[in-house]
């Protein structure tokens, strides 16, 4: 029996639970003679800085401490793109609220702040510019001056697409439907906040940074290009990371400084972030906004589509990915899974004065897919069509199906996870309950959400973005070393996922071994080997599939030696239960005695084999689509407009599952921050740029009481686009929810006329549609109702 | 996200408390169960001198049940001890629904009675419920004890109430409600355990098929709890139906004059009150 399959309980959780987990907060508590690190930070959105004034012998650094020390610039390859770069700490200008303008260093957090509040930073506060369109108006502040903005004031992104023959579907159509999407600015809102540690040692002249990052090589190589610096002379290591959600991505300047400061200082500095410092200006996310014109037949049929998005970045971009990564993946898989040949799109990025935008689980995809699914809800409506009937409509069904523009998608089951939401939901006894309840003026509603999640995409995806940087591959590392068991060294950095567990798996299937007796090596530029992290939903596609290739590797090598030994073909040797056996006998050789052989009696190797057992592989693929169906039922109360979950179904097929409970953890994961996007979460910023959401008093998670059971359906649709069969799945339950939320809600606000397009879709907002859609409500309800 | 430099003291005895209450004055701050102090430090927009805790002054943990009249619950009563209706008749019904919207759990086992009326949070329940019962607010200082009003406590600015800097509050006596009275106890927040945007507190007082007496307060809509006169006046003496609760919450949102926040507009809560108060009292009438 195969081990991939199987929901083994993973490897991580025992020293998680029991408190043994050793995050980057207890590295610094537990390193003797580490000093603390604090910011201190721009108080406006927008300014000139006139002079900065520090406790005479305090040890702050500024900008001016830092000089010969480069920005942090990525940059995409295309006409359209503006490169911003970021300083590592504000020189002349401040751009957001809460940037860092200077480093405080001091024997403990709370001496730190204390000297952080004894530095004096003089700004001469300008006007910000905070709305995404207003920042585009010819006489609106210009965000980075003296940048030249030729597309425009602000504009940093100005992309476009657009098929031959988009007026023309227009014109056929029987109706034409116009929706704008809203989706404001949040935080990913890790558990743990950002923190590192950067230690110098004046010995071998290295540092070492410790930190709660999910691209520890690629951090490395940043700070060797901005510092100037040999990469040999830096680690990066990432201990055990709270949740990264795309947040511990991309480079933070507070990085960047704290190994300059640590360097200059030759000594050991730690920065934990706290949950202030992480809602103002960690890096935030989302803040998109849509408009769509959809051109339909009387039948419900999608003829064209029309869009105009705007991604306000925020005032600087991010390394390595870009801002480019939101306008440019909006633009490119809009249509979804919906079958489409006429196309047209305009996508731009706006720098503004506002903390940066990172990717979050989904990047683009939660809120383009809103944006899709809405509107397909609206042209049901609007056509007197059912919701599920325009989809069944629409959906591809034949596969490979190329996008409009021209993404290819391999083999889905989009109709499938349809109608088996729709059974899962019993979608004719709920009509009847909802009719029911809205006899006694109760408001039930349900919404579907189909879409497809690009994943375990390579280098060839990333480059058609035109990336200075292009992510993509994966290397695994694979000895057995002389006890039998084994060590995989991989490039991946998973902070949370279970991979360890998932990817010991494989390993043991190939090997013939316990999935125990697999140790994962990950998070240690000094122990792994160079690779782009754990993120975008692919480390079981990619590092999975380099870790089956090498699998199949050292076990091509232990048959070789068996075979030699035991006088039998390799052929015939099958790897099993911890040994090497020749097919149909009882002879055999123990794995340990494989491995002892090979590293110390080498010379009894067959022929010119090299002693050890140490293999590696590496794997880029091109990229799969897993894909989802999910189901929301609400309740609104119409005199609060809170919105109360009844049930959430998801039927999601993720291709092979080498372990289903991760990947049913992985989607209760991203659904539940997929509820809290389209519900809860919001940072708000006054006309001033004011963070008002600065704690989490404000800024609102769901806890376990606001998240109702998810009920989750596996589908298991076979692709070659993967070689484990594995297809992406971090990511997905964060698409799907909020669009099948709010057209839920929309379904029970329907009888009202209210199709609701903002998100998140806060009781205040939907009690203020509601007032405005039935003038004198309805307290009277509830007064009856008692 | 650390506190300033501070001294702790932990005394021992109420005269011990109340003298470093008096040698400090604004410097020092009372320390009961913390939920509200410590995150304020934290913030760093609380920086006493000196923390004066009271965790181990005697007295000052006990609900008194002696008097036939009315209950007097000790200032470091917690939230959870009241929430687990001890107390009996309508008054201990009331506590126990108004105290599980007191916070999360973890903070109904620390935070304290006296130390959410001191602190005097305008969403907070338990001063819009000493405020609705014209609860008697026990204060004492070194140079002597005296008793405030409820309702003279609180200042309509937002954590502010008469206590002086260096008294203490003791404990609250709330009147027993006898088995004529009906309670009721509504609030919207946006998750569990969170603040109210609007809370509505109604005791009812019946007399046959109408209403004697009606006392609502109101908290998240003014800096301090509020007590909804006009709503009362439309209630009392009226027969309890659906048209006269509409009424009297009809008059509740249009007393009242909030101010708008990023979890919702003036207009907003104006609006929760009508529902809330709609809500309390169908509660304290059914
Ligand atoms: C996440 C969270 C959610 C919360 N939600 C709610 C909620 O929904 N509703 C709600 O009402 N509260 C809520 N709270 C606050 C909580 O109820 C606190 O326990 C309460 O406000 C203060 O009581 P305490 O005993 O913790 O006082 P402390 O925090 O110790 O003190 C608060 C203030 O009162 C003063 N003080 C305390 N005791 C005395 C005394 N005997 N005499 C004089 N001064 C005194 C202190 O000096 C301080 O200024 C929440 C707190 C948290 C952290």
């Amino acid at each position: 029996m195969s081990w991939t399959g199987r929901s083994l309980r993973r490897f991580e959780d025992p020293a998680l639970v029991r408190g043994l987990g050793r995050f980057v907060a207890d590295v610094a508590d537990n390193h003797t003679g580490a000093r603390h690190a604090a910011f201190v930070r721009s108080p406006v959105p927008a300014g000139r800085i006139r002079s900065i004034e520090a406790p005479a012998g305090a040890s702050v650094f500024t900008a001016a401490s830092f000089s010969g020390i480069g920005t942090i610039c990525a940059r995409l390859d295309r006409p359209d793109f503006v490169p911003l770069e970021t300083p590592v700490l504000a020189s002349d200008a401040v751009r957001h609220q809460g940037e860092p303008v200077a480093l405080v260093v001091a024997g403990s957090r709370a001496e730190a702040e204390d000297l952080a509040e004894q530095v004096i930073v003089d700004i001469e506060a300008t006007r910000p510019v905070l709305d995404a369109a207003a920042a585009t108006d010819p006489d609106a502040p210009a965000v980075h001056r003296g940048l030249d903005m030729p597309m425009g004031n602000n504009v940093v992104l100005d992309a476009r697409f657009a098929t031959d023959e988009l007026e023309a579907a227009f014109e056929a159509a029987d109706e034409i439907v116009e929706i704008e999407i809203r989706a404001h600015r949040q935080n990913a809102l890790p558990i743990e906040a950002r923190g590192a540690m950067a230690a110098h040692d004046p010995g071998t002249g290295r540092t070492t940074l410790t930190a709660a990052n999910q691209m520890p090589h690629m951090l490395r190589t940043a700070l060797a290009d901005i510092l100037n610096v040999p990469e040999a002379e830096l680690r990066v290591v990432t201990p055990e990371v709270g949740g990264a959600f795309g947040q511990k991505m991309c480079v933070p300047r507070e990085y960047v400084a704290l190994v300059a400061a640590a360097r200059l200082l030759n000594t050991t500095i730690a920065w934990i972030e706290d949950r202030s410092e992480n809602l103002l200006a960690s890096w935030h996310s989302r803040d998109h906004s849509y408009r769509l014109a959809g051109a339909f037949s009387r039948g419900g049929a999608l003829l064209g589509l029309d869009a105009d998005i705007v991604c306000n970045i925020g005032a600087y971009s991010n390394y390595p990915v870009t801002f480019g990564v939101e306008p440019l993946m909006a633009l490119a898989e809009l249509p979804g899974p919906y079958r489409l040949s006429q196309y047209r799109v305009r996508s731009r990025a706006v720098t503004t004065n506002l903390c940066p935008i990172a990717p979050y689980r989904g990047v683009s995809r939660p809120v383009l897919t809103l944006a899709m699914e809405r509107l397909i809800d609206t042209a049901a409506r609007r056509l007197g069509l059912d919701p599920v009937r325009v989809r069944r409509t629409n959906l591809v069904t034949e596969f490979p199906y190329s996008m409009p523009t021209g993404l290819p998608v391999d083999p889905g089951s989009y109709s499938e996870t349809l109608e088996t939401a729709v059974e899962a939901v019993d979608l004719e006894g709920f009509r009847r309950r909802q009719q029911q309840a809205a006899a006694q003026g109760r408001y039930l509603g349900i919404g579907f959400s189909v879409f497809g999640e690009r994943t375990g995409y390579g280098t060839p995806a990333f480059a058609a973005r035109a990336m200075e940087i292009t992510p993509g591959y994966e290397t695994v590392r694979l000895e057995m070393n002389p006890s039998g068991d084994v060590t995989a060294r991989i490039g991946a950095s998973p902070h949370g996922q279970g991979l360890a567990t998932a990817l010991s798996q494989l390993l043991a299937d190939e090997l013939g071994v316990e999935p125990r007796q697999v140790a994962v090596v990950h998070g240690d530029t000094d122990a792994a080997p160079y690779g782009w992290g754990t993120f975008a939903s692919r480390s079981m596609v990619i590092a999975g599939g380099a870790t089956k290739l090498a699998g199949q590797r050292l076990a091509a090598r232990l048959k070789e030696i068996a075979a030699h030994h035991l006088e039998a073909s390799p052929d015939d040797i099958r790897l099993e239960q911890g040994s090497a056996t020749v097919a149909g006998t009882s002879i055999g050789m123990a794995l340990p005695e494989i491995a002892r052989l090979a590293h110390h009696s080498s010379h009894r190797l067959p022929g010119d084999m090299e002693p050890g057992l140490a293999v590696s592989a590496t794997y880029d693929p091109a990229g799969t689509f897993s894909n989802a169906c999910h189901a929301a039922v609400v309740e609104v109360d119409p005199d609060t407009g809170a919105v109360c979950l009844e049930r959430f179904v998801v039927i999601a097929d993720a291709g092979v599952e080498v372990n289903p409970m991760i990947v049913e953890g992985q989607i209760h994961g991203g659904v539940t921050q997929g509820i809290a996007n389209a519900l809860y979460e919001e940072l708000v910023v006054d006309g001033d740029g004011n963070l008002l959401t600065a704690s989490l008093m404000d800024f609102l998670p769901p806890t376990a009481c606001e998240i109702p059971d998810i009920e989750v359906t596996h589908i298991q649709t076979v692709t070659d686009a993967s070689i484990t069969g594995a297809k992406g799945v971090g990511e997905g339950g964060a698409i799907g929810a909020p669009a099948a939320v709010l057209n839920a809600i929309s379904d029970a606000l329907a009888p009202l006329g209210i199709e609701v397009n903002e998100m998140p879709a806060t009781p205040s907002r939907l009690r203020e549609l509601i007032r405005q859609a039935v003038p004198a409500s309805t307290a009277e309800t509830a007064a009856a109702g008692g | 996200m650390k506190p300033a430099a501070f001294d702790y003291r932990a005394p021992r005895t109420l005269e011990e408390a109340l003298g470093l209450l008096r040698e400090h004055q604004d410097e020092a701050k009372v320390l009961a169960g913390g939920q509200s102090l410590v995150p304020a430090m934290n913030f760093r927009l609380a920086r006493p001198a000196v923390l004066v805790d009271i965790a181990r002054v005697p007295g000052l943990d006990r609900i008194d049940l002696d008097d036939p009249g009315s209950v007097t619950v000790g200032a470091r009563v917690r939230h959870l001890d009241l929430e687990h209706n001890t107390i009996p008749g309508p008054l201990g019904v009331l506590l126990a629904r108004t105290g599980r919207w007191v916070g999360h759990y973890p903070i109904r086992v620390r935070g304290t009675f006296g130390g959410s009326l001191a602190h005097a949070d305008p969403a907070a329940e338990w001063c819009a419920l000493a405020c609705a019962l014209d609860a008697e607010i026990h204060c004492r200082s070194a140079n002597g004890a005296r008793v405030v009003e409820a309702c003279d406590f609180f200042e309509q600015m937002a954590f502010t109430t008469c206590l002086a800097p260096d008294e203490l509050l003791m404990g609250v006596r709330l009147p027993s409600l006898g088995d004529s009275w009906g309670v009721g106890m509504a609030e919207f927040a946006r998750r569990w355990g969170d603040f109210a945007i609007v809370l509505a507190i109604a005791a009812v007082e019946r007399d046959g098929d109408s209403v004697a007496r009606a006392r609502i307060a109101l908290g998240g809509v003014a800096g301090g709890p509020v007590r909804a006169a006009h709503a009362e006046a439309a209630l009392s003496g009226r027969a309890a139906t659906p048209e006269s609760v509409a009424a009297a919450a009809a008059a509740a949102a249009e007393e009242v004059d909030p101010t708008g926040d990023i979890h919702g507009s003036a207009d907003y809560r104006r609006d929760l009150v009508r529902t809330m108060v709609t809500r309390a009292l169908n509660q304290a009438l059914a």
